[in-house]
């Protein structure tokens, strides 16, 4: 649809105009290439690859950063638009109001994505000097696309967060709760769960299940359990992740993760009233 | 009279959590017609703009634009012939003039090659490049009304056009509309400039509180008033005007200003049986001036009148 290809190039060039991408893609190219060199370090030449271990810092790294670059991103798209005015004049033009959402979550998926991929990109450089004959190439390149697709989540998180509340501060405070919730305690819940549990309930899958709600984790399970190098990096090796039902399990999540929060965005923005 | 009505607002009642915006309210637009909506501030002017432009939905009535629901599901393409100028307008202030009329032109499908003459037409061509967040009150009003009329538009609302313009601005701005008109293009604006609305539109309609008090031309308005003319009458002879109270006809009051003008008040039906009294009776008087009620002086009476005392 031409109205969606507008509006999406209008937010991607926005973001560069603004320098966000820039920065976004200048942090994350710090902390990769800060990992790559301090992270790769003590496995030394003997032991496990030095690309299978960069990789796993840097799942570690993006399951903090990326969700909360993608909140930064679009809690505003919607109610910051609102609050200023210019929304009420763009739906009467002739674009529909799904047509805006979707618009908004490529445009800022597009330009986060290229912010990751040049991140972790010039982060793939050093790599290529520091470990050049590693077999696991692939993991690295399936952890830049699946960095993308995280970012993608959290954009349409974002933009649901974005049409709910009527100010610009609550959507902030939703967009930072939501992150929370997400990358730190839900892990932390889990935790704390198995402990008091005592494995009565949660055995290991129901586990795996559990750690499949939360997109973050689907990410991290993703990156951590599917190829073997990195799963020894990971410590994982003796766990129960079983690589291919865990790579199916995590990419459901996060398609599922990306497709509802889209639609209830959608849904959420075509009731509210301007 | 148009016999196609471009906009038509039928029983339409809105209400904003316990306050009635609007209530029960009717009324037309036919192609090529201008019509002017007064009211003092939070009577529903812009709540009935946005109802037109299908931003909210009515409680209870229908709204139609070129035959079609404005907040239904075929309403994006009649958004095409549509253009609005809000009451407050911002844009985004890191483009430049010409890169928001780009937006807005692409969003409406037309060329973007139009806007550098839209922004001529405005007397914006010399700012073009400017970044708008750097535009004063009156340069974004004139960006606003150049976005508006983007790919010549069939309805044209316009909420407050001329706030912050100047006053060669305003008068340039009121030439544009009417060519508009001339094109039957049908232009919906509300303003609290009433004397400059006396002057430039045909059709007009007071709010009071979410009720239509009324509605009509300024002719027609003034029958309906039936507000007195006043007739000023001014001497130039030494000794002025004598008593002229005791002979004058019955219903018509006498208001002297000195001792050489007086001023008479009278009903517009009599206004020529008076000249004609004046002429044959009252020998002193040199000069006079008729004055019609103003547009301001109908809007109190009608404001007025519609006040529960």
């Amino acid at each position: 649809m031409k109205a969606i290809a507008i509006l999406a190039s209008k937010e991607f060039c926005d973001g560069i105009r603004n320098r966000w991408f820039l920065g976004a893609a200048g942090a994350l190219m710090i902390f990769a290439l800060g990992l790559t060199f301090v992270g790769s370090a003590p496995s030394g030449s003997v032991g496990v690859d030095r690309l299978a271990v960069t990789t796993v810092s840097l799942t570690s790294l993006a399951v903090f950063l990326l969700p909360l670059m993608a909140l930064l991103l679009s809690y505003d798209a919607l109610v910051g638009e609102i609050e200023r005015g210019t929304m009420s004049l763009l739906l009467t033009y002739p674009v529909a109001r799904w047509q805006v959402v979707v618009g908004k979550f490529i445009g800022q998926t597009f330009g986060l994505g290229a912010a990751t991929i040049t991140g972790f990109g010039v982060a793939g450089l050093f790599l290529l000097w520091l470990a050049p004959d590693s077999a696991n190439w692939h993991g690295y390149l399936l952890l830049v696309g699946s960095s993308v697709w995280l970012g993608a989540v959290f954009v349409a998180i974002g933009l649901v967060i974005s049409g709910l509340p009527q100010q610009r501060g609550a959507a902030a405070a939703l967009a930072f709760i939501v992150w929370l919730v997400f990358v730190v305690m839900y892990d932390m819940a889990l935790l704390g769960g198995l402990v008091a549990d005592q494995a009565a309930i949660i055995g290991p899958s129901v586990f795996n299940f559990l750690l499949l709600f939360n997109p973050a984790d689907a990410f991290r399970m993703f990156n951590l359990a599917g190829v073997e190098d990195i799963r020894a990096a990971a410590g994982l090796l003796g766990a129960d992740m079983a690589g291919g039902l865990a790579l199916s399990g995590a990419l459901m999540s996060l398609f599922f993760w990306t497709t509802l929060p889209l639609g209830l965005a959608v849904f959420i923005f075509h009731r509210k009233s301007l | 009279m148009p016999d196609k009505q471009t906009v038509c607002v039928q029983g339409v009642t809105k209400t904003f959590d316990t306050q009635h915006a609007l209530e029960n309210l009717t009324l037309s637009v036919g192609a090529g017609e201008s019509l002017a909506l007064l009211g003092h501030n939070g009577a529903g002017k812009t709540t009935l703009m946005k109802l037109v432009l299908g931003l909210i939905r009515p409680d209870a009535g229908k709204v139609r634009i070129l035959g079609v629901d404005p907040a239904g599901s075929g309403a994006t393409e009649i958004r095409q012939n549509l253009g609005y100028l809000p009451e407050n307008i911002a844009f985004y202030p890191a483009l430049s003039g010409a890169e928001t009329l780009a937006f807005y032109a692409r969003l409406k499908r037309q060329p973007v090659a139009d806007c550098a003459r839209l922004l001529d037409r405005v007397g914006l061509g010399d700012a073009a490049r400017k970044k708008v967040g750097a535009y004063s009150k009156g340069m974004r009003q004139r960006l606003g009304l150049a976005q508006a009329l983007i790919g010549n538009p069939r309805v044209l609302l316009l909420d407050e056009p001329t706030t912050g313009l100047d006053p060669e601005l305003r008068h340039s701005f009121y030439n544009i509309v009417r060519e508009l008109e001339d094109d039957g293009v049908s232009v919906i604006l509300s303003s609290h400039a009433l004397t400059e609305l006396e002057a430039h539109t045909r059709k007009i309609a007071i709010l009071r509180k979410g009720h239509l008090i009324a509605a009509g031309t300024l002719g027609e308005l003034r029958d309906q008033a039936n507000l007195p003319i006043h007739i000023r009458l001014n001497s130039h002879q030494a000794a002025g005007f004598s008593d002229i109270a005791s002979s004058l006809p019955a219903g018509i009051t006498q208001r002297p200003i000195n001792g050489h003008a007086i001023e008479l008040a009278l009903p517009p039906t009599r206004k020529v049986e008076m000249l004609r009294y004046l002429v044959g009776n009252v020998p002193e008087f040199d000069d006079l001036d008729i004055t019609q009620p103003t547009l301001a002086d109908l809007y109190l009476h009608f404001q007025n009148r519609s006040t529960p005392s």
